[in-house]
């Protein structure tokens, strides 16, 4: 029978809620890793079993867990993060010479193919691979070594790689986004890297068009039109047709073009959603209404979903890695707040539902299909 | 036998209930005890010490024989009492909120 699993990461623990296809009552378990950060946790395309899952603290820094049985038992795996030869130093938010020191993974990717291939974009930002599931890792140092690396400066979240996208197309490309220095592509399997950031303009740079600095929300893609890019900036929703080589902004109607998270719909690559957020100073939605934002034509024509959705006196945040969708049929969206709620829409977005209400401040929401 | 007192969260992550006694040979060091401590209990690696420069986490002290052995060597000789195993070796987590 299928079903969704959704993959809950929150300030204090991971938490795993299930339901069948109709996506209407849903099983809780959890916390997992309870009083620890999880960042993200995702399932492997190649085995729905498989699941990864970031865990980190304070006090005791980086863990990573793996699942072989749905997330039901997890051992703990490799959390040796060593950069590749001399790290040298990036930009401090003051502008001086900064040493690049790991802190966290902010997120997982496994890969479409192998269970035991798994991308971990991480703070200070670089991305690693593992190739046996998780038990070590390896530095993809291109990117780091960039030559803008030591340009690149932190936003307010830390100087992090929050975004990990694998071209179903094309194994040897992959898209990375980076708070603040913006959009990386690479077509030769992560041994050289591109900044991907021409037509994005960040008016907070001295030059807003810079080659990087840009700080990157968010990017989604539709893997059937894996050319085409949808990105949540800082400020600015953004469009590119050729895989990043050029942006346009699609943020049209929307209230306020910031926010952090954006997605597209599992059968309608020009169906795409954001949770539009007041602005950088205020990380709260406009007036007090808690608001998704679907766009039918790939941008600029934005309609807003409330049915189901607090619409006065609402205060709380969607962050970058918490929205997802199922790809049943209709496409079920989900997203995560930091006041512990998750909402579930089983109709793409026209009906809302808290499908919990009070977890920790949720960091991030993958939902998995299951056959 | 060596006596190592875990915070809670650490005692979950690596399946521990109560102290940890370890056989540690050689001299009784926080290196020795905590090289022991990982190799019995490998989901350790990395929480306390840092995993590429082997230092001590910020957030993380060693006390015995109520002392503050955190700014130490690691390589100084535990007290008397922490060898013997009269007295457990301490890690606590900084009172740090959260």
């Amino acid at each position: 029978m299928s079903g969704v699993r959704l993959l809950v990461g929150t300030r204090k623990g991971a938490f795993v809620l299930t339901s069948d296809a109709k996506r209407d009552r849903w099983d809780l378990s959890g916390p997992h890793f309870a009083g620890w950060e999880i960042y993200h946790a995702k399932a492997s395309p190649a085995d729905p079993e498989r699941i990864y899952a970031s865990q980190s603290s304070g006090w005791s820094g980086q863990v990573v867990q793996r699942s072989s049985d749905g997330g039901k038992t997890w051992e703990v795996v490799g959390n040796k993060f060593a950069y590749q030869g001399t790290p040298g130093t990036h930009q401090w938010y003051d502008g001086t010479p900064h040493p690049w020191e790991f802190k966290r993974v902010w997120h997982l990717e496994p890969s479409l193919t192998d269970p035991d291939t798994v991308y971990a974009g991480v703070e200070d930002a670089a991305i690693f691979r593992s190739t046996d599931g998780a038990q070590t890792w390896q530095e993809l140092p291109g990117l780091r070594n960039h030559a803008s690396g030591p340009h690149w400066q932190p936003g307010a979240g830390g100087m992090c790689l929050h975004t990990i996208i694998l071209d179903p197309s094309d194994p040897k490309r992959m898209f990375i986004a980076i708070s603040a220095a913006g959009a990386f592509r690479t077509d030769d399997g992560g041994e050289t890297w591109k900044p991907i950031n021409r037509g994005l303009h960040s008016g907070f740079m001295p030059d807003p068009a810079a080659e990087v600095g840009h700080c990157v929300h968010h990017v989604a893609m539709h893997p059937s039109r894996p050319g085409v890019l949808f990105m949540q900036k800082h400020w600015d929703v953004m469009r590119s047709d050729n895989a990043g080589d050029l942006w346009t902004e699609v943020s049209g109607n929307l209230p306020t073009d910031f926010g952090f998270v954006i997605d597209v719909h599992a059968h309608q690559p020009d169906t795409i959603y954001v949770v539009p957020i007041t602005s950088d100073a205020l990380h709260y939605p406009p007036d007090g209404k808690l608001r998704v934002y679907r766009s039918r034509s790939g941008g600029n024509e934005w309609e807003p979903l409330t049915r189901g959705l607090p619409q006065s006196d609402c205060y709380v945040n969607v962050l970058r890695d918490s929205m997802s969708v199922d790809s049943l049929d209709p496409c079920g969206v989900y997203f995560g707040t930091t006041g512990g709620q998750v909402y579930a829409s089983a109709d793409a977005g026209d009906n809302w539902t808290p499908i919990v209400r009070d977890l920790p401040a949720v960091l991030s929401v993958e939902a998995q299909t299951l056959e | 036998m060596i006596r190592v007192v875990l915070p809670a969260h650490l005692r979950s992550l690596a399946g521990i209930q109560g102290e940890v006694t370890l056989d540690v040979p050689g001299p009784v060091t926080q290196r020795s005890v905590l090289d022991a401590l990982e190799a019995r209990y490998p989901a350790l690696s990395g929480t306390l010490r840092d995993q590429v420069t082997a230092e001590r986490r910020a957030f993380i002290r060693f006390f015995a024989c109520r002392e503050d052995l955190s700014h130490e060597s690691p390589d100084a000789p535990l007290p008397a009492a922490v060898a013997s195993g009269d007295e457990p070796f301490l890690v606590i987590g900084a009172i740090a909120g959260g």
